[in-house]
Formats: C-alpha cells, sequence, structure tokens
C-alpha cells in the first residue's frame, strides 16, 4: 500500500465536502452500526498512511472535535478550554533554532521551512496514553528531509524537541505543579523514519493554535504526548533529552511510549481506546497500526522495560 | 447525535468524569454536616446529612453504571480484569459497595434494627472519604507523592476531608464550644 500521498494536496471544496459526508454518515451510521452488534460501516474513511491492521475502517475526525478537544497544559487542563484560551496566541513571527551536533546551525522561520520543504497530506491515526484516539489529516513534510539538510554529524545520538518557555504565550506554564518548558525527543533512527513529520497544517489549513501551531511533530506510532506542539529549538544532542512527561511521573510515561496494548499503563490498560466519535471501544493496535513501517526500529528491545 | 456532539468531543468521558465529580462533592457535602453543626450550633445541618449521603451514593451509583456500560459497554471479559489488577479501580469498587451498604441501611428502619452498631457501621462513611480521594488522586496524570502534575483538586478534597474530620475531634469540639460562648 502506498505509505503517502504525497503532492495529492485535496482541493478545499472536497475537503469539507467530504469531510461533512463523512462526519454525518459517518458518526451516526458508524456508531449505530457498531451498537447494534460491532458490524463495521460500509462507508468510505480516509485513509491512514500506512496499513490498518484491522477489519474497523479509520473514520476522519471531524476539524470541530480536533480543534474542541486539546491536551495542551499551556493553555489550560481542561481540553475543551484550550481553543477559547488560544485563540490570541501570537505565532508569527516564529522561528526554530537548530543547534547542537550539526554542521549548519541556524535560526529558520517557519515561513521559510513551508517554502523550502513541500508541504504533503498525511492522514495519521493519533492515539493519546489516556485511551482515546483520532484520525487527523495533517500538511506538513518528514522531519528527515531537515534533518539532511542541517547535515547531523555522527556523534548526534537523539533529537532534542523544546517549545519556548514563556509566560506571554503560554500562561499556563505559570502552574508550578509540571516541569516547564515542554521537551520531547526521538532517536536519532525514529526521527528519520518516513513516517516521522513536522506538520503546519490540518485539513488543508495553517495549524490552528490549539494545535500546536504554527509548526508541530507528529510520531504516529507513539502515545500523542509525544507529538510536541509549537517547537521553537531543534537540537541534536548524544544523551536522551528528558522529556516533559517522563519528567513529570517517570513511573508511568517513558521516552520511547510506543503505543502497545500489551503494555499497560501502571494504573490503566492500554488495549482498548475509545475512538472521538464513536460509541464503543476498540482494540488498540501494535505501535498505533504502523508496525510494518516501525517494529523494525524496535527489534530486539525489550518493551515492558522501554516503555 | 446528542450523545456524541452534545457534550464535547468525548461525551462518554465527561460524563464519567463529571458524575464522579458530583459523587465526590456531595460526599463532602455530608461530611460538613457535623462540622457545620458543630461550629454554629444550627441543627439545620444535621437534617441534611442523610440525603446528601444518598445523593453522593446515587452519583457513584451512575458513575459506576457509566464505566461499566458506556465506556466499556458491559463487555465483562474487559471489565473484570481491569476491575481486579487495576488498584484505582478496585478502591472505586470498594468505595461504591461500602456507600451501598450506607445507602441501604440509612433508613430509620435499620438504625432501629442495628441500634448501637448502626453508629459503628456508618463510621465507615468516614473511611469513604479516604477511599473516594485516592480513587479520584489516582486517575489524575502526575505524580502525587512529588507533587508533580494535575494535582491540585486531589490536593484540595484531601485538605477539606481531614479539616472536616478534625472538627469533630473532642479537644476542637471543646474549643469551638469555648470560643461560642
Amino acid at each position: 500500500m502506498e505509505p503517502n500521498l504525497r503532492n495529492e494536496i485535496t482541493p478545499e471544496k472536497l475537503y469539507f465536502s467530504r469531510r461533512k459526508f463523512i462526519a454525518l454518515f459517518g458518526t451516526v451510521g458508524l456508531s449505530a452500526a457498531l451498537a447494534a452488534c460491532g458490524i463495521s460501516s460500509p462507508l468510505p474513511s480516509g485513509t491512514p498512511n500506512g496499513p490498518t491492521a484491522t477489519a474497523e475502517p479509520d473514520t476522519l475526525t471531524p476539524l470541530d472535535t480536533i480543534t474542541h478537544y486539546n491536551n495542551f497544559y499551556e493553555f489550560s487542563l481542561q481540553k475543551e478550554d484550550v481553543a477559547d484560551k488560544a485563540a490570541n496566541m501570537k505565532t508569527s513571527p516564529w522561528t526554530i533554532e537548530i543547534s547542537g551536533l550539526v554542521e549548519h546551525p541556524q535560526t529558520i522561520a517557519v515561513s521559510d521551512l513551508m517554502k523550502t520543504y513541500a508541504s504533503e497530506e498525511r492522514i495519521y491515526r493519533l492515539r493519546c496514553v489516556e485511551g482515546w484516539s483520532m484520525v487527523i489529516p495533517w500538511s506538513g513534510f518528514p522531519l528527515n528531509k531537515l534533518l539532511t539538510d542541517i547535515g547531523v554529524k555522527d556523534q548526534a545520538q537523539y533529537v532534542k524537541f523544546t517549545t519556548p518557555l514563556d509566560l506571554t504565550l503560554f500562561p499556563g506554564e505559570g502552574d508550578p505543579t509540571f516541569p516547564w518548558p515542554y521537551v520531547e525527543g526521538l532517536r536519532l533512527d525514529e526521527a528519520r523514519n518516513d513516517l516521522t513529520i513536522l506538520a503546519t497544517g490540518l485539513y488543508g489549513k495553517p495549524l490552528p493554535n490549539q494545535d500546536g501551531a504554527p509548526i508541530r511533530m507528529v510520531v504516529p506510532w507513539k502515545y500523542g504526548f509525544k507529538s510536541i506542539k509549537s517547537i521553537s529549538k531543534i537540537e541534536l544532542v548524544t544523551d536522551q533529552p528528558a522529556a516533559f512527561w517522563p519528567t513529570t511521573n517517570s513511573y508511568e510515561y517513558g521516552f520511547y511510549s510506543n503505543v502497545n496494548p500489551n503494555v499497560p499503563h501502571p494504573r490503566w490498560s492500554q488495549a482498548t481506546e475509545r475512538r472521538i466519535g464513536e460509541l464503543a471501544r476498540r482494540p488498540t493496535l501494535m505501535f498505533n497500526g504502523y508496525a510494518d513501517q516501525v517494529a523494525n526500529l524496535y527489534a530486539g528491545m525489550d518493551l515492558v522495560k522501554n516503555f | 447525535m446528542l450523545l456524541i456532539h452534545g457534550l464535547g468531543a468525548n461525551s462518554i468521558q465527561y460524563i464519567e468524569k463529571r458524575s464522579g465529580d458530583a459523587g465526590l462533592i456531595l460526599l463532602l457535602a455530608c461530611l460538613a454536616c457535623t462540622p457545620l453543626r458543630i461550629l454554629t450550633g444550627s441543627p439545620l445541618f444535621t437534617k441534611f446529612r442523610r440525603p446528601l449521603g444518598l445523593y453522593a451514593f446515587a452519583y457513584a451509583a451512575l458513575h459506576f453504571l457509566i464505566f461499566l456500560g458506556l465506556d466499556y459497554g458491559f463487555v465483562w471479559n474487559q471489565i473484570l480484569p481491569l476491575l481486579i489488577q487495576k488498584t484505582y479501580l478496585w478502591i472505586g469498587l470498594i468505595t461504591f459497595l461500602i456507600l451501598l451498604l450506607l445507602a441501604v441501611t440509612s433508613t430509620r428502619g435499620w438504625q432501629k434494627r442495628l441500634k448501637k452498631n448502626w453508629l459503628r457501621l456508618h463510621a465507615l462513611v468516614y473511611i469513604t472519604g479516604f477511599l473516594v480521594i485516592t480513587h479520584f488522586a489516582m486517575s489524575i496524570k502526575g505524580n502525587l507523592l512529588l507533587l508533580r502534575g494535575e494535582v491540585f483538586w486531589p490536593f484540595v478534597s484531601l485538605v477539606t476531608l481531614v479539616i472536616l474530620l478534625a472538627i469533630r475531634l473532642k479537644p476542637v469540639r471543646a474549643l469551638v464550644s469555648r470560643l461560642r460562648r
């Protein structure tokens, strides 16, 4: 199966009519069907990049849902409040400082990044560690392209990403119980995998503030908290970065955080998830259904220890 | 449609959480009745103790039913292992069972039948307070011991409960009646 839909940017009219069709019939039809007796819906669905390892189709989550249900603690701990609180966030001009073990350290504007790297549509499942998931049509480019251009030095082992520490941008950073700023990291091979993207758009339009404007990462085979939002720094480093959730509680949130139904969260099971908009729970897929593309990265690794 | 679009993106999680919140608040309100009577001398508060306790049980029952039926669709082969293995879930279950017991025995008939033992039995409500706060604290993302993460509301609930229970202690009661004179 063609892993990505390069250069197939769907015209806006088709996007919204397709979205409306799926949202209307998908929600009613799918939930009615599932509520009735678990028969999968015969309706068309947005095809996520990568194989779907289950008979149940993946339906695109409506834009309204994606933009009003956000874990973005920089604004609020309440998912439904983030959209309003983020409404006036200043996302332009915005630069990313690229530093560390690279040949060409630089500070680059997001607008320049978007000119340099052609935008592709990537429809991915996003699975939150809390146990819910969505199907999201991102626009962005593979992180690997940027890494190639900046020239990663041989000693580099990890890529570290940081969100700004700035109370004028993110009032929620005043909450002293969290280790601000938000930091995340990937092993170099994970960062170079074609699935890993820097996303600048959603449903063909610029990223809404509450979804991590102006530029964020999406790593679809890991729990959602790895997909750091509003990135301002990318560094190439030798040591595994101390990421936000593992620092908050290292017993519960790990560095790798691969979606894995066989490795429970200490307090809840990860075997099932609630796809937002559906009535019945779904089984969670190994690597969120992207095993074909990423399982080889973890060959021989103890996934329970390295959760 | 209403279920899915009326209460935000994850309606089931929303009502599951809100019914739990309501149960916790009503239980604390119930536990506040005697302290408020101690502080103000007014017998009005004692009248509300039983109805508040019963409402707390009602919301706990609703919360549990939402978990079993809406969240997990009564799929017992998923639910039972969870209830057994996951500490925060069986603490919730025990809390519910105690509240059920207290609700059933809340009537005057049972007071007459149990006499002295009724008060002993209903002392279980104090444990329930701690259990429900533990259940709540274990549902958030963070580190309770290091006070990292979403610890604010569980912490506030705990402090509230401790204050409410402290007011009942003999030395505190004596102090209050001295101050009121």
